[in-house]
């Protein structure tokens, strides 16, 4: 369970002080997955990298299962976020590791012994289908695939939130769809909490059971996908009236979306 | 003329030796000094882990004021320390301090922008998964950063073998020293060729094995 209480993050100080997030509240409950949707710059990726405090907050307070991170020593933190798996973008993997190593660093730092890791990390692997590949260097792999490594790298400590930030803006379409399944599946199987933030619609209606919407660094709109489903919500922004519109597809199965384009809520604003 | 060559072999052998030596001992210590220069300077920097701007606005000066020397000017300014190190102020020995000391700060910066230029992506991965600061150093930033640093070393080496002719100055001898002895002040233009054409080789050896083993060693 994730709690965020009043988060603000400011980047910079004094005259040149920037709130990228601003003042949000948020309830991510136990094995859902929450959604965050905004147009670039509204604060998307800070407000994810808060949760796990790569940004500390300047105000407010972040909860994970009752305990504040944010008052927590640098050990203690650490430990934390033995328990808060992330993916990126950019997959982010040590490029000169093997697909395996990627994965035992993550074991590593979370304090798993040597003994346990080869096979710890096979079992991750096994997960996301690349159990063949784990002698590969990921410059030898497609960018799906290397989001999937990522994906068993964070899954490997067995976490009980995953942090995806843009998971599926650097892979084709059709990849898309397939790490959307492989997300979808893995909070069926292993109950895990998932915050995805994105800006496609499509991804964040096939994936997400919560709708946050950010404009400006705050939070306007928060919604359910079965509430747009049901046409049971009244949109007051923008982006709250792009995902209850007809002409875009509601609630797409995730295999529908892997041959969709991707609309992105940036390509809806220019319409 | 080929006589002559066989007459100074021994001693062309000592010169070759020698530059081997200062290299040898010259460049392990700068690696060791400056690698852990580097990452603090990286550290403490402003896009690194734990930015200090103070500390390292002084370390950074420091490495500035040490880099802007000439090598002949150290040479002679630190013959003071050298004989306090080495005992002596002749010789490949004492060389091998001042080349030391121009090369540590040189491969500090080598090591910092390496280091900086990695980027943050699998910095912030590596801190999202709870790593210490020191096992992102250790266990990412420098694995990804190997191959650039055999690519720094390579240059570095190269540098050296060349300095090593100002050497003869104190004594330290070398190949270069060699060339400047027979070649320029006995005008044995032969030997100066020789020498020359030695050192060719030398730098040419380094820089071919270094690009190689960098290029085997980059898994991008
Ligand atoms: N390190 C930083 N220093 C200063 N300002 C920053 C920094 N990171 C982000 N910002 C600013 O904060 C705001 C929110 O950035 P953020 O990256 O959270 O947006 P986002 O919603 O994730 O956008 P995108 O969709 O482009 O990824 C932006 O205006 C951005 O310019
Ligand atoms: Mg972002």
């Amino acid at each position: 369970m994730i709690q965020l209480d009043n988060v603000s993050v400011s980047y910079g100080r004094g005259e040149r002080e920037f709130c990228a997030v601003k003042d949000v509240s948020l309830h991510v409950p136990k094995s859902s997955i929450q959604g965050i949707i905004g147009f670039s710059g509204a604060g998307k990726s800070t407000l994810l990298r808060s949760i796990n405090l790569l940004e500390r907050p300047s105000a407010g307070r972040i909860l994970i299962d009752g305990t504040d991170l944010t008052i927590l020593n640098p050990a203690q933190l650490r430990e934390a976020r033995h328990n808060i798996g992330m993916i990126f973008q950019h997959f982010n993997l040590v490029n000169n590791l093997t697909v395996r190593k990627n994965v035992e660093l993550a074991l590593k730092f979370a304090g798993v012994s040597r003994a346990f890791r080869k096979e710890k990390a096979r079992q991750a692997l096994e997960i996301v289908d690349l159990a063949s590949k784990e002698n590969a260097y990921p410059g030898q792999l497609s960018g799906g695939q290397k989001q999937r490594v990522a994906i068993a790298r964070a899954l490997a400590p067995q976490p009980q939130i995953l942090l995806c930030d843009e998971p599926t803006s650097a892979v084709d379409p059709r990849t898309t769809g397939s790490i959307l399944q492989y997300l979808k599946d893995i909070n069926t199987e292993f109950g895990i909490t998932t915050v995805l933030v994105t800006h496609e619609m499509n991804v964040v209606k096939a994936l997400a059971d919560e709708i946050a919407i950010l404009e400006g660094g705050a939070l306007v709109e928060q919604v359910s996908t079965k509430d747009i489903r049901r046409k049971n919500f009244i949109p007051t922004s923008d982006i709250g009236a792009y995902l209850l519109d007809d002409s875009i597809r509601l609630n797409p199965t995730v295999e529908l979306a892997a041959s969709e384009p991707v609309q992105s809520v940036e390509e809806l604003h220019h319409v | 003329m080929f006589e002559r060559i066989v007459e100074i072999y021994p001693e062309l052998l000592t010169a070759l030796g020698q530059t081997f030596t200062m290299i040898a001992v010259a460049i392990p210590l700068a690696i060791a000094g400056g690698t852990p220069l580097g990452i603090l300077l990286y550290l403490w920097g402003p896009d690194g882990l734990s930015p200090r701007p103070k500390v390292h606005k002084v370390l950074d000066t420091a490495v500035n004021i040490a880099r802007s020397f000439p090598f002949l000017i150290l040479l002679i300014a630190i013959i003071p320390f050298t004989r306090l190190l080495v005992g002596t102020t002749i010789g490949t020995a004492a060389v091998i301090v001042p080349l030391t000391i121009n090369a540590v700060p040189y491969f500090a910066r080598f090591v910092e922008q390496n280091l900086t230029q990695l980027g943050q992506g699998t910095v912030e991965a590596a801190l999202a998964m709870g790593a210490k600061h020191r096992q992102v150093i250790s266990h990412v930033l420098l694995v990804d950063a190997i191959p650039a640093l055999v690519g720094s070393v390579t240059i570095m080496t190269v540098s050296f073998i060349s300095y090593s002719a100002m050497a003869g100055l104190v004594g330290g001898g070398g190949i270069g020293d060699f060339a400047i002895r027979y070649g320029y002040y006995r005008y044995e233009t032969p030997l100066m060729v020789l020498a020359i054409l030695l050192m060719i080789a030398l730098v040419s050896l380094v820089q071919v094995s270094g690009s190689r083993l960098s290029r085997a060693l980059d898994k991008r």
